[in-house]
C-alpha cells in the first residue's frame, strides 16, 4: 500500500500492532538476553574447569609413565652388572623379559661406553657399534644420572625417545639406554579424546611435537591466541587460551607443563565442538524465541486489524446514526413547518367557510326569490365543500407532523396507511400511478411508534411512486393479519431492482438515485425501525418485474381481542 | 332554535364576526372577545352568559389557561373548546379541566348549535340546582 493511500484506520492498526509488539517483545528480549548471557558464562566456566581437570590428570598420567619407565631402566642397572649387560644374549633376554612384562613399550636396549660407542645392543635395528658421541640426547644427559631425551629421528630414521641411566665402572662412564616406542607413548597421550575434535599432544621447549601431531596439523594449522581464560602462575597448573586457527575456526587450547618443564602437554579442541551442547541449547532457545516472537507479531497484527475493523464498524454505525438523526431532525423540522403553515391556513379557511355560511343564511331568508338563487346556493355549497377539503388536508398535515415521537402505542395499520396514502396521493396522481388498496380493517392493532411507522410507509410508498414516475403504473398495498403477525405489502409495477443491488438495498448510503436526489438512508432507516419493533422487512424484485416490499410485525399476544375500530 | 347567551372567544376577529352573525341569526345572544382577559372581564360583567366558546390557541393567554380561570371563577358556566386541530391529548386536557365538549375549526354550524344547546341545558340544570339549594338553605334556616 502506498503511504498516501493509508487511511487513519491503517495507521491506527499499525500503531496498535507496534505497541503490542514492542511491549511484548522488549521484556522478552531483555530477560531472554540476561538468562542467555548468564547461562553462557556459567557453561563456559564449567567446560573450562572440566578441561583443566582432564588435562591436569593426563599430565599426571604422562609424568607417572615416564617415572615408571625411568625406574624400570634404573632397576636393570641396579640389578645387573655392567658385564652382564654388555653380554648380547643377556641383554636380548632382558629386553624380551621386559617386553613380556610391560608390553612393547621398550623397543630396544643398549649399553654405551665412555666414548659414546654402543658396545651392546638388543633390538630390531642394527645399531651395535653406533656412535652417539655427537648425538644431542647423549651430550645432554651425559652429565646427569638419568635423562629422558626429546623425540628425535636418530640413526633409525623414525621418531623415538630415549631413557638413559649413567653409571661408572672402574672410573669409566657407561650408559644404559632404552628406547620408548613412539606410537605407544603417543597413544597414551592421545588417550583423552573429548568430542569430535579434542586432541592431546606434547611439545618440547622448542615447540616440536613429542607425540603424533593432530591430523589437521598436517595442513600446517597455526593458532593465534587472542584470549587467556586461565594462566598458570608457575610450572604448576593449567593454562587455557582461546585461539583463532588459520583454518578460520576458533580453538580452545589447554596446556600444562610436564617432565620438569621440558615438555608441555597440550589439549586442543575446536571451540564449537567444546561448546556443542551449549550451542545446541542456544540454537533451540533461539528457535523457540523466534517462533514466539513470530507468534506475537502475527497475533499483534491480527488483533490490531480485528480491533480496528471493529472501530471502523462502530464509526460507520455512529456516522449512520448521526445522519439518521439529521434526517429525523430534518423530517421533524419539515413537520413543524407544515404544522405551522397548516395552522395558519386553517383560520382563513374557517373564516371563508363561515362567511359562505353567513351568505347562505342570508340567502335562505331573503334571496329565495332571486333568479340566480339556485346558482348562488350551488356556488356557496362549492365554497363550503372546497373549504372542507382544505380543512381535511390541513388536519392530515397537522396529524402527521404532530406524531414525531417514538412512543409505542397501539396502532391500527390500515388507518395509518390510509393517512400516509392521503399525503402521497397528489404525487401519485402526477406520476399517473393507480392505487389499489386491499386492507383488512378488522385486523388487530399492532404495538409500535406511530411516527416511525408513518416514516417507514411514507418512504416505501414514495419510493414506489418514484419508481413508476416515468411510465406510470399501479401501486398495490395490502394489509392483513395471519398467525400472530401483521403483514403489509407495498408493490409497484416499476422497472424492478437488478439482482446485484437486491442484497445491498438495505445497506446505509446505498442509492441508485442521482446525486442529491437520495441519501441512501431511507431503506436502511426503514430496516432499522422495523427491526427495532421486532419485525422483518423483505423485498422481492427482478428487472422488469416491479418490486414488492413485505413488512411483518408481531401482533401483541393479547391483541387478538383488540379489534380495529373503524372511524366514522 | 332555543335562545342562549354565548361568549365567543377567538383571536381571529373575522372568524368571530362571521360566527357571531350566524349564531345571532339562530336566536342566540352573542358576546365576543379576542383574548382571555377580555373574556374573563365580560363574564364578570355580564352575568347572563351561559356558554363560552373558547379557542384553544390564542396569544398571551392560551385557551387552556382561560378555561381553568373560567371554571375557577364561574364554575357553572359551560365551555366548548374550539381547536384548530382536535387531538386526543388536547381534548383530554380540556375535558379534565372541566370543558363541556370540543369542536374542530372550521366547524359545521349545525354541530356547533347542537353542542351549544346541550351545554345550555346543562348550565340551566346546574343553575336550577343552585337556586334550589339556596331555597333549601333559606327554608332550612327559617325552619
Amino acid at each position: 500500500m502506498q503511504p498516501e493511500n493509508r487511511t487513519p484506520y491503517d495507521k491506527l492498526s499499525r500503531k496498535i500492532a507496534l505497541i503490542v509488539i514492542t511491549v511484548s517483545i522488549a521484556p522478552l528480549i531483555l530477560v531472554g538476553g540476561l538468562i542467555f548471557d548468564q547461562f553462557r558464562s556459567i557453561y563456559h566456566d564449567k567446560v573450562y574447569a572440566h578441561l583443566a581437570e582432564v588435562v591436569d590428570k593426563q599430565k599426571d598420567n604422562v609424568n607417572n609413565f615416564l617415572s615408571e619407565k625411568l625406574n624400570e631402566v634404573q632397576y636393570l642397572k641396579r640389578a645387573f652388572t655392567h658385564d652382564q649387560l654388555i653380554d648380547p644374549k643377556f641383554l636380548e633376554r632382558t629386553l624380551k623379559d621386559m617386553q613380556q612384562q610391560y608390553g612393547r613399550i621398550f623397543v630396544d636396549l643398549g649399553v654405551i661406553n665412555e666414548n659414546g660407542l654402543q658396545v651392546a645392543y638388543a633390538g630390531p635395528f642394527d645399531l651395535l657399534g653406533a656412535d652417539y658421541s655427537q648425538a644431542d640426547w647423549y651430550l645432554n644427559c651425559r652429565d646427569e644420572v638419568t635423562g629422558i631425551s626429546d623425540v628425535f629421528m636418530g640413526l633409525r630414521q623414525s621418531p623415538h625417545f630415549i631413557i638413559a641411566i649413567n653409571s661408572s665402572k672402574d672410573g669409566k662412564l657407561w650408559t644404559l639406554r632404552a628406547t620408548i616406542d613412539f606410537l605407544a607413548f603417543s597413544n597414551l597421550v592421545e588417550n583423552i579424546r573429548i568430542g569430535e575434535t579434542g586432541y592431546a599432544y606434547i611439545l618440547n621447549k622448542n615447540g616440536v611435537f613429542q607425540t603424533r601431531p593432530p591430523a589437521n596439523r598436517d595442513r600446517e594449522l597455526t593458532l593465534t591466541p587472542y584470549e587467556n581464560i586461565r594462566k598458570s602462575t608457575s610450572d604448576e597448573g593449567v593454562s587455557i587460551q582461546l585461539s583463532d586457527g588459520s583454518d578460520g575456526e576458533t580453538y580452545v587450547t589447554v596446556s600444562s607443563l610436564l617432565k620438569n618443564g621440558d615438555w608441555k602437554l597440550v589439549y586442543q579442541q575446536n571451540s564449537s565442538d567444546a561448546f556443542s551442547a551449549m550451542i545446541r541449547s542456544e540454537s533451540f532457545t533461539l528457535i523457540i524465541f523466534l517462533l514466539g516472537g513470530l507468534g506475537i507479531v502475527v497475533m499483534a497484527l491480527i488483533l490490531s486489524r480485528k480491533l480496528v475493523n471493529r472501530f471502523r464498524i462502530i464509526d460507520q454505525e455512529n456516522e449512520m446514526m448521526n445522519r439518521q438523526m439529521v434526517e429525523t431532525g430534518k423530517l421533524a423540522s419539515i413537520g413543524e413547518l407544515a404544522a405551522g403553515i397548516a395552522h395558519e391556513i386553517n383560520n382563513p379557511v374557517a373564516i371563508m367557510i363561515e362567511e359562505a355560511g353567513w351568505v347562505s343564511d342570508l340567502l335562505e331568508d331573503e334571496g329565495k326569490n332571486m333568479s340566480c338563487y339556485v346558482e348562488i346556493s350551488r356556488a356557496l355549497e362549492q365554497v363550503r365543500t372546497q373549504g372542507g377539503r382544505c380543512k381535511d388536508i390541513t388536519h392530515k398535515l397537522l396529524s402527521f407532523a404532530r406524531q414525531t415521537d417514538s412512543r409505542v402505542a397501539e396502532v391500527s395499520l390500515p388507518a395509518l396507511i390510509e393517512e400516509v396514502v392521503e399525503i402521497s396521493i397528489q404525487q401519485a396522481r402526477y406520476a399517473q400511478v393507480q392505487l389499489s388498496l386491499d386492507m383488512d380493517r378488522n385486523m388487530p392493532l399492532v404495538s409500535g411508534s406511530v411516527s416511525e411507522l408513518q416514516q417507514v410507509f411514507l418512504n416505501l410508498i414514495n419510493n414506489a411512486i418514484q419508481a413508476m414516475e416515468a411510465e406510470g403504473g399501479t401501486l398495490s398495498i395490502t394489509c392483513h393479519a395471519e398467525e400472530g403477525q401483521a403483514f403489509v405489502s407495498i408493490a409497484d409495477t416499476g422497472p424492478g431492482i437488478p439482482a446485484a443491488n437486491l442484497s445491498r438495498i438495505f445497506d446505509p448510503f446505498f442509492t441508485t438515485k442521482p446525486v442529491g436526489k437520495g441519501s441512501g438512508l431511507g431503506l436502511s432507516i426503514c430496516f432499522g425501525l422495523i427491526h427495532q419493533m421486532g419485525g422483518e422487512i423483505e423485498v422481492e424484485s427482478g428487472v422488469g418485474q416491479g418490486a414488492k416490499f413485505t413488512i411483518s410485525l408481531p401482533l401483541p399476544s393479547s391483541g387478538n381481542g383488540q379489534k380495529y375500530k373503524q372511524e366514522d | 332554535m332555543m335562545d342562549a347567551t354565548i361568549l365567543f372567544v377567538d383571536d381571529e376577529e373575522a372568524f368571530v364576526e362571521a360566527m357571531a352573525k350566524r349564531l345571532t341569526k339562530r336566536n342566540m345572544t352573542i358576546y365576543t372577545a379576542h383574548d382571555g382577559d377580555t373574556a374573563l372581564e365580560l363574564l364578570g360583567k355580564e352575568r347572563g352568559i351561559e356558554v363560552v366558546i373558547l379557542d384553544m390557541k390564542m396569544p398571551v393567554k392560551d385557551g387552556l389557561t382561560v378555561l381553568r380561570e373560567i371554571k375557577r371563577d364561574f364554575p357553572i358556566v359551560e365551555v366548548i373548546m374550539l381547536t384548530g386541530h382536535a387531538t386526543v391529548e388536547s381534548a383530554i386536557d380540556g375535558m379534565q379541566n372541566g370543558a363541556f365538549d370540543y369542536l374542530m375549526k372550521p366547524c359545521n354550524i349545525d354541530d356547533l348549535t347542537e353542542k351549544v344547546r346541550k351545554a345550555v341545558e346543562q348550565f340551566r340544570a346546574h343553575e336550577g340546582e343552585k337556586v334550589q339549594a339556596r331555597i333549601d338553605d333559606i327554608t332550612h334556616r327559617m325552619a
